[in-house]
């Protein structure tokens, strides 16, 4: 996505663990960028004060609120936000203050809060051992037994491993908790949560390392393979959400209405959906919802689009957009001309349908002009196309056009398969019934339900075939309880086939066979 | 020194490292997000129509935008336009060189475009009462293996020479040429926004390349043989590709690197072309064992198989409205499944 790539840089092609390096160098000071932006007292995230326990934490937000920023400030949908606020989490900027150590953004009321710089992990990467053996002799005197399982490993390996620095080690861990208990009980906890929160980030429960080398290694592998997961997971939840959301448009997956033009032979889907029908189906009108792209890529919806704009009086900025594609996809010969028809209708000051473009992109832009080239106008066509996607969009789809238009669009009827060579099919059947049919003529309680073709042709019914055998057997069982009411005559009848087997024998004629072409039962 | 050459050591260390790092999360990422998505439906398709016409090898379709028409090529030397529905040939276009490897419509309907071994890329105007040649492109000194139009005045347009180029039809220039495999390219696919567009090559790689520019965007490594089919996914973040090692892998652009793999330990034939439905769910790949397999993309199993053909099948593709697959092939013949 474009406009993700300002906030994340690219994993770099060549693979060196120096520019890897170099990436996450990047990486992170994009992220703080992101960060000191989101702080920003007037065009930050909404903060709100937050309640633990019986303690009130001041300048939290909710996890909706972050997604909600990152995706107005970038311009990315919900997903793409949620991947970068993951990020941001992951790495430390941002922690969670009920659940400390699940280190994800959840879009819900869940509180987080910014991570101090001082606790950045570009400030301090990789992470001091002599900290995090202060930390955990703090957490160890604080409270006896409280360090979890990884943290009592750690613990025990830094105790032997720096053993003669220990008691510098325990001194200072002394200091800082008697420093902390002449704060105010609030700031402490926020402290605490500060420091916790940049451990829980720094030192994973993986197993700790030998050496030097290896342990910077192992972080800066860490740090890779969460980037990775999440973009993994955030890869995997957009491809289902998309596949969800156009299963209904599948025709292979979930077939489609009227019918499917090559199973029924009947163009009507292609006649319904065409560009210039009047009243449009509603899968295509709830299609135009899904992504702005969709309502562009559909000639109907454009227009409908420009309707609904020429009554906000803002439709210059689809007219521009549309002038750009066609000079984009269009002759090369006619590109000079194309560029200055814009110029004068959408661009000069004073223009009949000036567009608003920022100051740096109209500067650019005007200077590119007077070298006309197929892509000139590129960066202004992405901007205005931005802004509408941003802005108008959202209140077309909102607004009563679109929805009556919904409201009017039509859901057409299923027509069913019409078999191809269909009088050579009903004959075929009408001969099959005639010679399996039984003796008398039917009432209505002995209906012929076994037959596959009556089945499918009545409308409304179950589908349930029955068995033919049964049928027959349940009928001949019938009819040998009660005597034969007249004498019966020897009527000549094909030979029973092997499907009825020896009950045919059982079943005599006492009455004419039905006629073939006389239809009994619902037709 | 010692610790430089130490510290050098270390560092190659890493890189292999993160190689494995890479593997490993993707692996078990991807197992444990799909598992919790349903399975597809088992999907059998019937063959609605059989279109016979072509009188020798089929080597390429491409369906037009309006889904009905589509153009094939075949090494008789001719390109048949048909009317897919009705079973019509509409037009048929005589090629001056009989040894045609790729077609492609152009969006409008306006025009198509062949080539092959001659190494010229040959546009056609269909509106004109009697088919015409517009232009022949020609600067390649390789075969042409495929090529795919942008609008009615530019195509792009993969060689054997190892370069991709962007054209302008009018002209008939190269205005870009994409310049980095090392391999035939085989393939080519345009993304749904047309900045970028994905090449496929005998180096078994696959390049995104940005249009603009000119430059190669992202590599993509992961196959062991020739990369002879590769398509965009509908939302331009994810890219499938088939190769020659009977493989088709799946490769996300922001994770850079392949997140599933469709394999199966009895298929031992080349894929030679690939199609995906309009939800991108099920992916349609024609294989050398003459059978076209569905996988469910998501969670990479195979969900049905489209046999019918009596020899390899050499095209798919799945028209802009998803109604159906056509397949074509070397006995000459094409089907329509549904």
């Amino acid at each position: 996505m474009p406009c993700l790539s300002k906030v994340i840089p690219s994993i770099p092609h060549e693979n060196t663990s120096s520019n890897f390096i170099k990436w996450l160098t990047r990486l992170s000071g994009q992220m703080e960028r992101v960060v000191v932006s989101m702080q920003d007292p007037d065009m930050g995230v909404k903060l709100r004060n937050q309640r633990l326990l019986i303690t009130v934490i001041p300048h939290a937000m909710t996890g909706n609120d972050i997604v909600e920023w990152l995706m107005q400030k970038f311009s990315v949908c919900d997903e793409e936000a949620l991947h970068v606020g993951n990020l941001l989490v992951k790495f430390g900027y941002i922690y969670p203050l009920k659940e400390p150590r699940v280190l994800t953004l959840r879009p819900d009321e869940t509180p987080y809060r910014f991570q101090t710089p001082y606790y950045w992990t570009s400030t301090r990467w990789p992470a001091s051992e002599l900290d995090y053996a202060i930390y955990l002799a703090k957490k160890n005197i604080r409270k006896q037994g409280e360090l979890i399982e990884h943290e009592k490993e750690s613990y025990n390996m830094l105790h032997k491993r720096i053993n003669h620095t220990w008691d510098f080690v325990v001194m200072q861990a002394r200091e800082q908790l008697r420093a902390s208990k002449q704060r105010r009980k609030a700031d402490r906890i926020v402290l605490e949560c500060q420091e916790q929160a940049y451990w829980l980030v720094n030192r994973p429960p993986v197993s700790p390392c030998t050496c030097r080398w290896d342990r910077t290694r192992m972080t800066f592998l860490a740090y890779f393979m969460c980037y990775l997961h999440i973009t993994l997971i955030s890869t995997h939840s957009g491809f289902v959400k998309y596949c969800e959301q156009y299963q209904p448009h599948d025709p292979i997956m979930q077939g489609c209405l009227p019918s499917n033009p090559w199973i029924t032979d009947d163009a009507m889907y292609w006649t319904i959906n065409s560009d210039s029908v009047a009243v449009p189906t509603k899968l295509r009108v709830e299609r135009w919802s899904f992504s702005f792209v969709e309502l562009l890529s559909d000639p109907m919806g454009q227009r409908e689009l420009m309707a609904y704009l020429e009554k906000e009086f803002s439709a210059e900025n689809l007219c521009f957009w549309q002038a750009c594609e066609d000079l984009r996809h269009g002759e090369n010969s006619k590109i000079p001309s194309k560029v200055d028809e814009i110029y004068k209708q959408f661009l000069a000051p004073g223009a009949t349908r000036w567009v608003n473009i920022d100051s740096k992109t109209m500067e650019k832009t005007l200077q590119g002009i007077k070298q006309p080239h197929r892509f000139v106008l590129d960066d202004a066509q992405m901007h205005i196309y931005f802004l509408m996607k941003k802005d108008s969009y959202p209140r077309y789809l909102r607004s009563e056009l679109y929805k009556n238009l919904l409201a009017r669009a039509v859901v057409p009827q299923e027509t069913k398969k019409r078999y191809r060579s269909s009088w050579w099919n009903m004959a075929f059947h009408r001969r099959r019934r005639c010679r399996r049919s039984l003796s008398r003529p039917t009432s209505p309680g002995t209906r012929l339900l076994g037959w596959r073709c009556r089945a499918r042709q009545v409308p409304g019914r179950s589908r349930v075939l029955y068995d033919v055998r049964h049928c027959l057997q349940a009928k001949s069982r019938r009819f040998l309880r009660t005597p034969p009411r007249r004498p019966h005559r020897h009527h000549a009848c094909p030979p029973p086939s092997s499907s009825v087997g020896t009950q045919r024998s059982h079943t005599l004629y006492t009455g004419p066979s039905p006629s073939p072409w006389k239809v009994t039962g619902n037709e | 020194m010692g610790e430089m050459e130490q510290m050098k050591k270390e560092a190659d260390g890493l890189k292999t490292q993160i190689e494995a790092a890479r593997k490993a999360v993707a692996d078990t990422t991807m197992s444990a997000a799909s598992a919790a998505v349903a399975p597809a439906p088992r999907v059998q398709l019937k063959t609605r129509r059989t279109l016979k016409g072509h009188l020798a090898k089929i080597y390429a379709m491409h369906w037009a935008t309006d889904s009905r028409l589509m153009v094939s090529a075949s090494q008789d030397g001719k390109l048949l336009i048909w009317d897919s529905h009705s079973g019509n040939k509409i037009n048929a276009v005589p090629l001056k060189s009989s040894w045609v490897m790729t077609c492609s419509y152009a969006p409008s309907g306006n025009l198509v475009a062949s080539g092959g071994l001659d190494n010229m890329c040959t546009v056609y105007n269909l509106k004109t009462p009697v088919v015409k040649t517009v232009k022949e492109l020609d600067a390649h000194t390789g075969y042409l293996a495929c090529c795919r139009f942008l609008s009615d005045s530019e195509i792009l347009t993969a060689s054997g020479d190892t370069t991709c180029a962007l054209w302008d039809i009018e002209s008939g220039k190269q205005k870009t040429v994409f310049l980095n495999h090392v391999g035939d390219c085989m393939c080519l696919s345009l993304s749904p926004d047309m900045n970028t567009f994905i090449s496929g090559a005998c180096d078994s790689l696959a390049k995104l390349w940005d249009v603009r520019d000119g430059t190669c965007k992202q590599t993509f490594q992961g196959h062991t043989s020739d990369v002879n089919a590769i398509s965009f996914f509908h939302n331009g973040n994810t890219v499938i590709t088939g190769s020659d090692d009977c493989t088709c892998k799946m490769f996300d652009l922001r994770a850079d690197q392949e997140v599933i793999s469709y394999q199966d330990a009895q298929l031992n034939a080349g894929v030679t072309s690939l199609a995906l439905s309009v939800s991108g769910r099920l992916m349609f790949a024609g294989y050398d064992d003459f059978n076209c397999n569905i996988w469910d993309t998501l969670k990479g199993e195979k969900v049905g198989v489209l046999s019918g053909h009596d020899n390899r099948v050499s095209c798919t593709g799945v028209p802009p409205d998803g109604m159906c697959v056509c397949t074509g092939s070397w006995d000459s013949f094409l089907k329509i499944w549904n």
